[in-house]
Parts: C-alpha cells; sequence; structure tokens
C-alpha cells in the first residue's frame, strides 16, 4: 500500500518550463483588510465584504477607483456586480471565481497573480465574507430538498446514511489514518492547544483570552467520534480581503510587498466532494501532494526553506496530514511531529497558523489565513517568526485544493 | 442497534442521474450491483460513465458478492438532521470486488464495530421509494 503511495509520480512531462512561470517574484499582496470576527455580526455579508475591501485598499494606499480585477469564491454568495454598485467601483475587466470551498482560498491568488502577470489587470482583490455562524453553519446536514437538488449525485450515496456533515467526512479519513499510523487522539489534541495558544495571542482571535489545556481537549465532547468539538474549526461571521498588483507597483505602495513566489493548485484523480474515500489509500490527502510539488517545483524551495505556515485546519487531523502532504515529515509522522506541540510553537521547526487558524482565530474559509501569512512577511503577527522570509498557506482540504507561497 | 430513521422527517433520497440509475434500480430489487467496464473487467464506484483505465464507455451493472469489511468507520454522538437519530455509526465498507462504499451497520452496537470485521449486504426498505443497502457483520 505504502508503496502505492510512494509510486505517486508529478507529471513534470505535462507542465510548463519553469522558465515560463511568470508569477514568481512578479505580483505581490500589497493590502489585507478584515472585519471583526463574531458570532453575529448583525448585517449582509455584502456589507462586510464591501468593510473588508475598502480596509485592504486603504492598508494599501490606494483608492477603490484603482480596483480593476475581483476573484471570489464560488461559494460566495455576493457576487462581483452588487460589490461594484455597492463599492462604486467604476468598472471591472478582470473578475471569476473559483470552486471547491475552502479549497479556493489560495486559488483566488492563483487567479488573481495570473491576471496580473499576464498583463490582464492591475489591481485585483480577493475576497471572502460570510456570515457562517448566524446564517446557516456548514455543520449542519443539509436540509432534504436541498440534497433533492444536489449537483452532485455523490451525496446520496452519503446523505442517505447518515453521513452528512464534515465533521463527519473528516473523521472516516480520520479513523482510518489512525489505525494505519497508530496515531492516538492524545497527540491529535496537541493540534488544538497550540492553535489555541497562538489565538490567545491574538486579541482579533474569538478565541482570545480562552487558553486550553490537552485536558479540556479530552474533555470536550464529542461531535463525531473520532473528534471532538475542540477538533473542528469554529463558526464564523465575518469577512476578508486581499490586494494585488504587480512587483513593480508594489514598491510605490504603503506596506511591504509580500512578493508571491508560487501560486497552484491541485485535484487528484478519484476524488469526491470532501469524501474521497475510493482511491487506494485514504489516509493521505493527494490534492495538498500535488498543489505541494508544483509549488517546491515552480519556486525552486523545499519545506526546509519555509518559515512559517498557515495550513488549512478545518478539523485538527488535517494539519498532521498536510505537513506529510507538502513534506515537512514523512508519511505517518505528522501526528506524532505535533505532539507535545513544540515543533509547532514559535521556535520550533515550522510554527503553523499563527493567528490561531480556523480553530481559533476564526473561520473565514482559508482567507484569514492568507491574511495571516500576508502579516508574517510584514513583520506584525501577533506571533511573529522573528525575520520570516518564506511564508506558506494552503487551501481547504478533502477538496480541490490551492497553496501559495509568499516572500519578504 | 441498527440506524434509526425518525420518518416524521423526510430522510435524504438519493439523487437519480443518468450515471447512476443502474446502481438505484438494483437496490430496489434487493440485488447490489456495482458498474463493471465490459473491455476490460474493471469494477468501479461511484457510477461513472466511463472506464477510467481503458475509456471503454461500454459497461454492465454486475452483482456483488455483497461481501466485504470494514474500511473505516465514525460514530455521531449528536444528530446532525432530525431524520436520524444518534448515536448512530456510519461505516466505509471494502467489499471483494475491491470497490468501497458508505453504508451502515445492522444489529450491532457502534462500540463494536472495528476496521476489518467482515459484513454482507442486507436490504432495508426505509420509507416509500426509498430502499438502501446496509450491512451486518458475519461469522
Ligand atoms: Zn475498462
Amino acid at each position: 500500500m505504502y508503496d502505492q503511495y510512494l509510486a505517486r509520480r508529478y507529471r513534470t512531462t505535462v507542465r510548463p518550463r519553469v522558465e515560463d512561470y511568470k508569477i514568481k517574484d512578479n505580483v505581490a499582496i500589497v493590502g489585507i483588510g478584515q472585519t471583526e470576527f463574531s458570532k453575529n455580526s448583525g448585517r449582509s455579508e455584502c456589507q462586510m465584504a464591501c468593510e473588508a475591501i475598502k480596509a485592504a485598499v486603504e492598508d494599501a494606499g490606494l483608492n477603490i477607483e484603482d480596483i480593476d480585477g475581483l476573484v471570489k469564491y464560488a461559494m460566495d454568495y455576493t457576487d462581483e456586480m452588487h460589490i461594484v454598485s455597492a463599492l462604486g467601483i467604476p468598472d471591472l475587466n478582470y473578475f471569476g471565481e473559483c470552486g471547491w470551498g475552502g479549497g479556493a482560498s489560495c486559488a483566488t491568488i492563483l487567479h488573481a497573480a495570473t491576471a496580473i502577470a499576464s498583463g490582464a489587470a492591475n489591481y485585483v482583490v480577493c475576497y471572502r465574507a460570510m456570515n457562517e455562524r448566524s446564517g446557516a453553519r456548514y455543520g449542519r446536514a443539509p436540509g432534504v430538498e436541498q440534497i433533492m437538488i444536489a449537483p452532485n449525485d455523490h451525496y446520496g450515496y452519503l446523505m442517505p446514511f447518515g453521513l452528512a456533515t464534515p465533521p463527519s467526512w473528516v473523521a472516516m479519513f480520520a479513523t482510518r489514518y489512525m489505525y494505519e499510523f497508530g496515531a492516538t487522539v492524545e497527540q491529535l489534541g496537541w493540534v488544538s492547544v497550540v492553535c489555541r495558544e497562538y489565538a490567545c495571542m491574538n486579541p482579533k482571535a474569538m478565541f482570545y483570552g480562552r487558553p486550553i489545556t490537552l485536558q479540556d481537549y479530552m474533555e470536550s465532547r464529542m461531535i463525531v467520534e473520532p473528534l471532538r468539538l475542540y477538533d473542528c474549526c469554529l463558526d464564523t461571521d465575518g469577512a476578508v480581503a486581499v490586494i494585488l498588483t504587480s512587483a513593480e507597483r508594489a514598491k510605490a505602495l504603503k506596506q511591504r510587498p509580500a512578493y508571491i513566489l508560487g501560486a497552484t493548485q491541485g485535484i487528484a484523480t478519484q476524488g469526491e466532494m470532501m469524501t474521497s474515500y475510493y482511491r487506494p489509500m485514504i489516509s493521505i490527502l493527494p490534492e495538498s501532494w500535488y498543489a505541494g510539488q508544483e509549488l517546491w517545483r515552480v519556486t525552486g524551495l523545499s519545506p526546509k526553506d519555509v518559515d512559517v505556515a498557515q495550513l488549512y485546519d478545518a478539523f485538527t487531523p488535517l494539519i498532521p496530514m498536510q505537513l506529510e502532504e507538502y513534506g515537512f515529515c514523512g508519511v505517518g509522522e505528522g501526528v506524532a511531529f505535533c505532539e507535545g506541540g513544540d515543533r509547532i510553537r514559535l521556535g520550533g521547526e515550522i510554527p503553523c497558523n499563527t493567528s490561531g487558524g480556523h480553530l481559533s482565530e476564526a473561520y473565514i474559509h482559508g482567507m484569514n489565513l492568507i491574511a495571516e501569512a500576508v502579516r508574517q512577511i510584514r513583520g506584525t503577527s501577533t506571533a511573529q517568526v522573528e525575520d520570516a522570509e518564506i511564508s506558506l498557506v494552503t487551501g481547504g482540504l478533502g477538496v480541490p485544493t490551492s497553496a501559495v507561497l509568499l516572500r519578504r | 442497534m441498527s440506524m434509526v430513521y425518525d420518518t416524521e422527517h423526510p430522510v435524504p433520497i438519493p439523487p437519480i442521474i443518468w450515471d447512476n440509475m443502474g446502481y438505484w434500480e438494483g437496490i430496489n430489487r434487493h440485488e447490489l450491483v456495482f458498474q463493471r467496464c465490459k473491455e476490460c473487467g474493471t469494477w468501479r464506484h461511484p457510477p461513472r460513465p466511463v472506464c477510467p483505465k481503458c475509456r471503454s464507455f461500454e459497461k454492465e451493472w454486475t452483482p456483488s458478492t455483497g461481501k466485504g469489511a470494514v474500511y473505516s468507520w465514525v460514530t455521531y454522538q449528536e444528530s446532525p438532521h432530525p431524520g436520524f437519530k444518534a448515536p448512530y455509526s456510519v461505516v466505509l465498507l471494502e467489499m471483494e470486488e475491491g470497490v468501497r462504499l458508505v453504508s451502515n451497520m445492522v444489529d450491532i452496537k457502534p462500540e463494536e464495530i472495528s476496521i476489518g470485521m467482515p459484513v454482507e449486504v442486507v436490504f432495508e426498505d426505509i420509507a416509500e421509494g426509498l430502499t438502501l443497502p446496509k450491512f451486518r457483520k458475519v461469522g
């Protein structure tokens, strides 16, 4: 079985030449903006999107009129036409959306950067706004009407059997992962504890001021065995936006640019929406492996070069699994890597999710992780990695995913 | 103990499309069938229009032995939907044909389920128009 895993080959023969990759060093994230993160925003998602975009533009030292591109998540209910009208953006020449839930997060950066590097747009905004806590929570199973009209017939193989929510979909992977690699829930708990420590350093985090111990984790209520409450991300109302432009224009702007070394996406075969149970192994995340292989290929870097990482953490098992797939440790070693927490804390080999991540800062579908990756480059994180030069951020898991590598 | 449905609430009904019609028709007549490529003989599930190995569109709904083993499992402690009574377990099964599918076990407590447990198919008529393949421990 592991032979099959190790036999995965990235088909570099079908990829463009590295020297033709136009994004590297030519595009930068120059502005970040966000609303507060809460359980009840008391306003529309459209308003929050506009607030975050306005804040990002001001952060960059730009004007709303400068925006000529928008990239949204397919799952975001606020479309680009309404943003343009609401904010009074005069016109827009580049817009599009990226699919697959949180898998879209770093993909929006790839699409924006592609537009900028190719000369299709100058200033492109990526945003995510959601009343996910006060509105339709992802942790609740959809009503029968929604399933009946599901565009994905695959729901029919899951929902009638009660496998109906994201924690259960990931729990199915986690059970098998722990069985194959002999990992324990106590070991997983450290991921949750460390993310909470980071949140307690971040006054904007929803769990600021609420530390937990491993004991608290073990005593948190079981949601879908083997996953407990503290294995699951927050539900959040809020919005985050970022703005990108060319490296050349970035020099004239207000903030230290976060230059894009690489931005990639990944789909692996035999996938299904968060339930890719039909592959030879399910204790792995092949989408992440492909996104990672491409990232290392186009940047010429390796995990050893990375100073800080924001790994998409909808559920705790996804952090150790990504540490494996992006090459920070070997197959099956991720959970042991996180045990005790020191290797993912400040001063450790790879500090992870330094704002608290989805588990403890807020769940803005990966966009808050991108903002934190930028703060690490600027030197303004509340858990700053000293002299951070290279900052990794990854997109949603169990779905087609994406990743971005930033540099100072 | 089996998965208990509260049929006061509508239980999710599988969407039927061209590609999976034969699968659900089989279930409705209490027969577990999977797609098998007519060209190269490869089994596949979930159903798809074409063989990913040899790209042949010719396929047959072929009866399964109905036997397999537990590959992974989860247990809901809180119900996510008013149609399902918690606690209940959901299992991922690997069938003798090599394909996997998601289902529930019958006549077993959640804590008795383990990876590798041999199972065989049974059919449950849940509600008007909804029959599902379920599995019980063998041996
Ligand atoms: Zn074939």
